[in-house]
């Protein structure tokens, strides 16, 4: 049996010190070698464990042919960011997890081969001829995420005009605010917005629904047949102790939209600042902990302690990116929960943690924390906090009809929301969660809109 | 892109430019804000809506930093990258009798609107303008024509009272009554503003800068404390009653980038040149 191929990526020491992306990407050779160790099962696991069942045996086969444009094809079937998806993706919970190769060995790297795919047809220039024929009606959607990139393109196939609304300068979401550079280049992520744009949907920045134009100016005074919401789960979420607004105590929606967005990493040469000094701690352990503590890394801070109430198993965030993490040189200091930031002069310099202890398993299937009678300090410059973001309220805010439950998440009922013909998916519905899972949404709801509007 | 359709040095350090952006202006109410881009390597920095018509929207900018002297740099006929709103929620306008209006500098421009509402409303507004010389006074013409009486202070005494808009508020404190006072200016003449006040128990809202990013609720970098509670002031605000505010942890966060700022600057004296 050939073992699994492993995608080449920087030395650890040098990349802790750049924002070029980590993972480099297969050769031709390595793509080859890697899809023949898929078995092309006749019920395969994988697909059913892909959020949008992309068919993985058929455009694996297709690689193995030398048809890359058609793999292409296969794949966007159901997934029009394949370059992004596939560098983002928790494939060991999803695809790659299920694949039946990993029961005895290593499951096939599938992340690995879409990229390759994704990226191959960029490059290219490569793109799926799809014949669009317009009908008369018009959808608008809110946000620019995942979800609302899917749910555009599926509502723009079926021939709806179809104009994307983004509150930012820029297209993307949390693609391009929150993860950074050396996980997901940003020209990938405009290069597969720019297909959307040849598909014919047209994209608008700069506009809050809810603010700029109302939910319900867009369907009365625009006339739009239809509306979905995609705005995603925008608001981070506080420790609620004392001492969080001193000064270098920094949200990571704020210190990662600073650097992505703002490109704070080449102040002076753009104008937004960001300020990490020697130390760092970031409190959570998800994706955007990790992302958090290897960004702060990367501008030059000598010690980045990741702290988190658990243990290093009950890590949330992607294997890969914990991997990444540890070898780049983030601490992790574990089973700690801080319970109070201090400060001089008001800027930071000790957070207090409480020791926590494993208990019984929570509803999660993890290990409770139970707090301890024993506290540390730890000496610190900045504290970055990420432990999980909610749903934005300012389309809520503005439109008191639509129902939401108690954490601010949009009610929906087959996407559709309280109000006939408005819909919602992603982050929005779901509260934090997954690209894929957001795209998912988005697709889905397409389908239903067009539905309702058919009946209509 | 957003075109500059009016642009008037109000003196050398503010100001006032006329952009045209419909779809701001269409749901503009006073006290909302815009943020701004200059140029695609520009900061977001937010700006208060002046006055509006169907299209266009007016701000008022001084030039303190990098980004406010990019947008100075602009003139009529060019554009901006970016403009992003109304943001904020839009002051609410009380029904009282009288109110006395403080401003500070350039917080005459975002009082305006406000004062213009009251005045709208029917209700009587006095103003206290201060500026550090007569050239820095703006919009005194416009405030003629919605407030009762303007009082002016002015560091220099080249104009109006020699010294602080506080110490003409004590003295018209003294001897009139009013139903409630806003306040606009940097942040330490509001915190004095309101602790004068408070010695007359009149009740103050204020108008919260600290900095911001988005604007939408987004990073959290806008955060204030208000009666140990945390508030967006970009969602929340940025108006605020001024019960409970801790105004010197807002003086401290709004200097956290001095040093950045300082380098930002040189690097402008470099383009200048
Ligand atoms: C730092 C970070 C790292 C992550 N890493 C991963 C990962 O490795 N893998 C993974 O699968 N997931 C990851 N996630 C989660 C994933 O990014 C989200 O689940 C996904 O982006 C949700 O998509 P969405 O379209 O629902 O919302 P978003 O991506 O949040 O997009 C919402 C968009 O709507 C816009 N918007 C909001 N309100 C309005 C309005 N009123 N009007 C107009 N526009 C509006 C916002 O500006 C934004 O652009 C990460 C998240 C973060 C923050
Ligand atoms: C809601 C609100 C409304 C405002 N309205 C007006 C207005 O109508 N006219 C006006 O002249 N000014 C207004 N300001 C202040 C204006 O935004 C700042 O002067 C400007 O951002 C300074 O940027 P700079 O690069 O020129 O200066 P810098 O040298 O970068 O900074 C100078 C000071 O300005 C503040 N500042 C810097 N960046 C930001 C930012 N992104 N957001 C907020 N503050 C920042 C900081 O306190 C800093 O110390 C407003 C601020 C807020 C929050
Ligand atoms: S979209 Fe994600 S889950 Fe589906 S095949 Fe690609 S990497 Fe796997
Ligand atoms: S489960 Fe694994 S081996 Fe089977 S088709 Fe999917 S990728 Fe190939
Ligand atoms: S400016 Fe980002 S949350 Fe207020």
């Amino acid at each position: 049996m050939i073992n699994r191929v492993r995608m080449p990526e920087l030395d650890p020491n040098i990349r802790n010190k750049s924002f070029d992306e980590v993972a480099l990407g297969f050769s031709i050779e390595q793509v080859k070698i890697e899809a023949s160790r898929c078995l092309n099962c006749v019920n395969p696991r994988c697909v059913k464990a892909c959020p949008v069942n992309i068919d993985i045996p058929k455009f694996i086969q297709q690689i193995l042919s030398d048809n890359f444009k058609d793999a292409y094809c296969t794949i966007y079937q159901d997934n029009i960011l394949p370059s992004v998806c596939s560098r983002v993706c928790p494939q060991e919970k999803q695809c790659e997890g299920a694949c039946v190769l990993g029961i005895k060995t290593e499951s096939v790297a599938i992340g690995s081969l879409e990229r390759f795919i994704g990226d191959y047809c960029l490059e290219n220039c490569f793109y799926k001829d799809e014949k669009i024929e317009d009908n008369n009606k018009a959808v608008a959607i809110v946000g620019s995420g995942p979800a609302g990139l899917a749910c555009a393109a599926q509502i723009r196939r079926y021939g709806y005009q179809t104009d994307v609304y983004e509150a930012l300068h820029e297209f993307g979401g949390v693609l391009k605010y929150g993860i950074p550079e050396f996980r997901l280049p940003k020209n990938i992520v405009d290069s597969e917005i720019d297909r959307l744009k040849k598909l014919g949907v047209n994209f608008y920045k700069n506009v809050i629904i809810g603010k700029t134009l109302t939910l319900d100016q867009l369907i009365k005074e625009y006339k739009y047949d239809s509306v979905f919401i995609g705005s995603g789960a925008g608001l981070p979420s506080s420790l609620g102790i004392k001492g969080e607004n001193l000064n270098g105590v920094y949200y990571a929606n704020e210190f990662l939209t600073r650097v992505n967005l703002m490109k704070a990493n080449s102040f002076p040469s753009y104008a937004t600042p960001v300020k990490i000094k020697d130390i760092v701690a970031v409190v959570g352990g998800g994706n955007v902990a990790m992302d958090a503590a290897r960004t702060a890394k990367r501008l030059g801070a000598k010690k980045v302690y990741i702290i988190y109430r658990r243990d290093i198993n009950s890590l949330p965030a992607r294997l890969e990116e914990i991997h990444h993490a540890i070898e780049e040189g983030i601490e992790f200091k574990l089973l700690l929960n801080p319970v109070e930031i201090i400060g001089h002069n008001y800027e930071i310099n000790k957070i207090k943690c409480q020791v926590m202890e494993l208990g019984e398993k929570d509803q999660t299937g993890r290990q409770k924390p139970i707090p301890t009678n024993s506290f540390v300090d730890i000496d610190v410059d900045n504290l970055i906090i990420a432990i999980g973001q909610s749903p934005n309220p300012i389309i809520k805010k503005s439109t008191p009809e639509l129902l939401c439950d108690n954490w601010g998440r949009i009610i929906v009922n087959d996407y559709q929301t309280s109000i006939p013909g408005v819909f919602a998916g992603g982050d929005i519905v779901t509260g934090a969660a997954t690209v894929i899972l957001a795209m998912g949404a988005g697709k889905s709801a397409a389908i239903h809109i067009n539905k309702f509007l058919r009946n209509a | 892109m957003y075109k500059i359709i009016e642009k008037i040095a109000l003196n050398d350090d503010v100001d006032l430019f006329v952009i045209e952006a419909p779809l701001v202006a269409k749901n503009t109410l006073a006290g909302n804000f815009v943020i701004v881009r200059v140029d695609k390597d520009g900061e977001r920095i937010p700006l208060t809506i002046v006055e509006n018509t169907d299209t266009s929207i007016t701000v008022i900018s001084q030039k303190v930093g990098f980004s406010t002297k990019m947008l100075s740099k602009k003139n009529i006929g060019e554009y901006i990258e970016d403009v992003v709103g109304p943001l904020g929620v839009p002051a609410e306008i009380k029904n009282v009798k009288k109110v006395i209006a403080v401003a500070g500098g350039v917080g005459a421009a975002p009082i305006y609107p406000q004062i213009k509402a009251y005045y709208k409303k029917g209700t009587e507004v006095d103003l206290i303008i201060g500026a550090s010389n007569k050239q820095h006074l703006i919009l005194l013409d416009k405030f003629q024509e919605v407030c009762k009486n303007i009082y002016i202070a002015t560091d220099d005494g080249s104009i109006g009272e020699k010294g602080f808009v506080t110490k003409v508020l004590q003295k018209k404190l003294e001897e009139n009554t009013y139903d409630l006072s806003i306040a606009i200016g940097p942040v330490i003449m509001m915190k004095n503003v309101v602790e004068i006040n408070k010695k007359f128990n009149l009740k103050t809202f204020v108008s919260l800068n600290p900095i911001m990013i988005d604007g939408t609720g987004m990073c959290g970098n806008c955060r204030v404390t208000i009666h140990n509670k945390t508030y967006f002031a970009c969602v929340d605000g940025p108006d605020f009653d001024s019960d409970g505010i801790d105004f010197n942890e807002l003086i401290q966060r709004q200097k956290y980038y001095h040093e950045e700022e300082h380098e930002c600057n040189l690097r402008l004296g470099e383009k200048d040149d």
